[in-house]
C-alpha cells in the first residue's frame, strides 16, 4: 500500500450502482431535523440526466451548519457541541423516487464567517463513478453577493446553485447532471 | 461580515486514483456524467466538518449479515475486516461503514433486480459497523456471486461488496467497491477498470488472510480503506 512521499495511496471511488437502497436507505434519512421543529422547511427537487429524464435510482446527501452557523464537530472554531436546536443532525440523505424526486426536512443554516448560508450536497447514482458535489444557497439572501464561492462561479450559471421558493416553507432545488441548465458542480 | 476562519483543507487525490466521470465503456455514464468541468473550490468550514455518525445508527445484527433472518443464508461464510486510515497513515476512528451486496447466487434483494438467479429468504445484504478507536472494522457475511448486466455483450460484474464511508469530514466521503483476489472477470469489467492507475485499482481488491480465518467457521479477507489526508497549513482567505 506504500506510495510516493511515504503516503498511503487512496482507495478509489466506484459507483453506488442501482441497488444502493439496500445499504444506504434510512427511514429517517431525510430528517436533518425532527418533524415539528420550529422553522422547519422542506428542500427538494428532481434529479435529471442529460436527456432531461428523471434519475430514479439516485441518492442526495446534504451537510449544513445549524441556525447559529455552528457544526457539532471539533473543527468548528467554537468547538464541538450539540446544537442549541434539539435533534439537529446536520446531515440529510434522500433517495430519489420513481419520478426522480428527493426531499429533506431541515432548517435554514446560519451564515458562516465570511460565507452566505449554504448546504453542501453530494449526488450518488448508477452511472456516476464518483459522487458529484454542489451547494444549495438561499433566495433573497443579501450575503450571496459577497459569498467567496459564488464569486468563483460564472455569472450565467450561478443561478443553478440558488434554491427557489416553492410555496410556504418549501424550497425547490432541481439538479441537472448534464446538458441544458447543467448544475454547477464543485471539485472539493 | 466576519473574516473567514482559516482552515487546513484536505489534499486533492493524485491523478489516476479515482475514475473519471466520463467513461464511455461504462454506458450509464453517458447521460449522467456532467459535461462541464467542476469548479475547483478551497475547503472552508462546511467541507472540513462532516457528520460524526456513530453507534446511534447501529442495530444488533448490522455487523453480521448471516444472522439477520430466521435461518442462515446459503453461501461461503466470510469475515471482511480491515482498517480505515487516512493517507498519512492515521487511523480514522468512530466512523460509520455501510455495506451492501448481492447474495451467493449474485442476486440483490431489490425489486429492480430481476435476473433469474434465486433470492435467498435468509439474506438481505445490508450491513453497518463503526470503526473502533484504532480504525478497525469487521463484518461477517457470505461471499457474493458474480452476475450478468447489460453493459456490453456477455458482461459480468466481478463479485464485489459496496462500501460507503464518511470519514471525519465532508471531503473524506467515499463510496467504493471491494473485490476478491484473482477474479477472472476483472479484465472485462469497465467499472473496475475505470480507475486509471493500475496500482490504485489493486487497492480495491481484498487480500485473503489465512491468519484471520476462523477455523471450522469462516474464511477471512482483509480490506484496508484509505481516505484523503490533511494539508499541514491552514489557508487564509485574501483580505480585501
Amino acid at each position: 500500500m506504500s506510495e510516493s512521499a511515504g503516503r498511503l495511496g487512496l482507495t478509489p471511488s466506484q459507483t453506488v450502482g442501482p441497488f444502493l437502497s439496500i445499504g444506504l436507505d434510512w427511514a429517517d434519512g431525510p430528517d436533518v431535523v425532527p418533524a415539528g421543529t420550529p422553522g422547519e422547511i422542506r428542500i427538494g427537487g428532481v434529479l435529471y440526466d442529460g436527456a432531461g429524464e428523471p434519475v430514479t435510482d439516485g441518492l442526495i446527501e446534504t451537510w449544513q451548519a445549524d441556525p447559529d452557523g455552528h457544526f457539532d464537530h471539533p473543527e468548528d472554531p467554537r468547538g464541538a457541541a450539540a446544537s442549541s436546536l434539539p435533534g439537529f443532525r446536520g446531515f440529510g440523505r434522500a433517495a430519489t423516487d420513481g419520478e426522480g424526486r428527493w426531499e429533506i426536512r431541515t432548517v435554514k443554516p446560519g451564515a458562516l464567517p465570511g460565507e452566505a448560508p449554504h448546504i453542501d450536497v453530494s449526488v450518488f447514482a448508477r452511472g456516476l463513478l464518483d459522487r458529484v458535489v454542489t451547494r444549495i444557497y438561499f433566495p433573497d439572501e443579501a450575503a450571496n453577493v459577497t459569498d467567496p464561492l459564488l464569486a468563483e462561479v460564472p455569472a450565467d450559471r450561478a443561478a443553478t446553485l440558488v434554491a427557489r421558493p416553492d410555496g410556504p416553507g418549501r424550497l425547490r432545488f432541481d439538479i441537472r447532471l448534464q446538458g441544458d441548465g447543467e448544475t454547477v458542480f464543485l471539485a472539493v | 461580515m466576519t473574516l473567514p476562519h482559516p482552515v487546513a483543507g484536505y489534499r486533492p487525490a493524485p491523478d489516476g486514483a479515482h475514475p473519471p466521470l466520463d467513461f464511455p465503456e461504462y454506458r450509464s455514464t453517458g447521460l449522467r456524467a456532467p459535461a462541464q468541468a467542476p469548479i475547483v473550490v478551497r475547503h472552508r468550514l462546511t467541507e472540513v466538518t462532516g457528520p460524526l455518525l456513530a453507534g446511534e445508527r447501529l442495530g444488533p445484527s448490522d455487523h453480521d449479515l448471516t444472522t439477520q433472518h430466521a435461518g442462515e443464508p446459503l453461501g461461503q461464510r466470510i469475515v471482511v475486516f480491515g482498517r480505515v486510515l487516512d493517507s498519512d497513515g492515521r487511523a480514522v476512528p468512530d466512523t460509520l461503514v455501510e455495506i451492501w451486496q448481492a447474495n451467493a447466487a449474485g442476486r440483490y434483494a431489490h425489486a429492480r433486480d430481476n435476473w433469474p438467479a434465486p433470492l435467498d429468504p435468509n439474506f438481505t445484504g445490508g450491513g453497518r459497523v463503526v470503526t473502533d478507536a484504532t480504525g478497525n472494522y469487521s463484518f461477517t457475511t457470505i461471499k457474493p456471486g458474480a452476475y450478468p448486466w447489460g453493459n456490453h455483450h456477455n458482461a459480468w460484474r466481478p463479485a464485489h461488496i459496496h462500501f460507503s464511508l464518511f470519514g471525519r469530514a465532508f471531503t473524506q466521503r467515499l463510496v467504493t467497491q471491494m473485490y476478491f483476489p484473482d477474479d477472472p472477470l476483472f479484465a472485462q469489467d469497465p467499472i473496475f477498470n475505470s480507475v486509471p492507475d493500475p496500482k490504485a485499482r489493486q487497492r480495491m481488491v481484498a487480500a485473503f488472510d489465512l491468519e484471520a480465518t476462523r477455523p471450522e467457521w469462516a474464511l477471512a479477507f482483509r480490506f484496508d480503506i484509505v481516505l484523503r489526508g490533511r494539508e499541514q497549513t491552514p489557508f487564509e482567505e485574501p483580505h480585501e
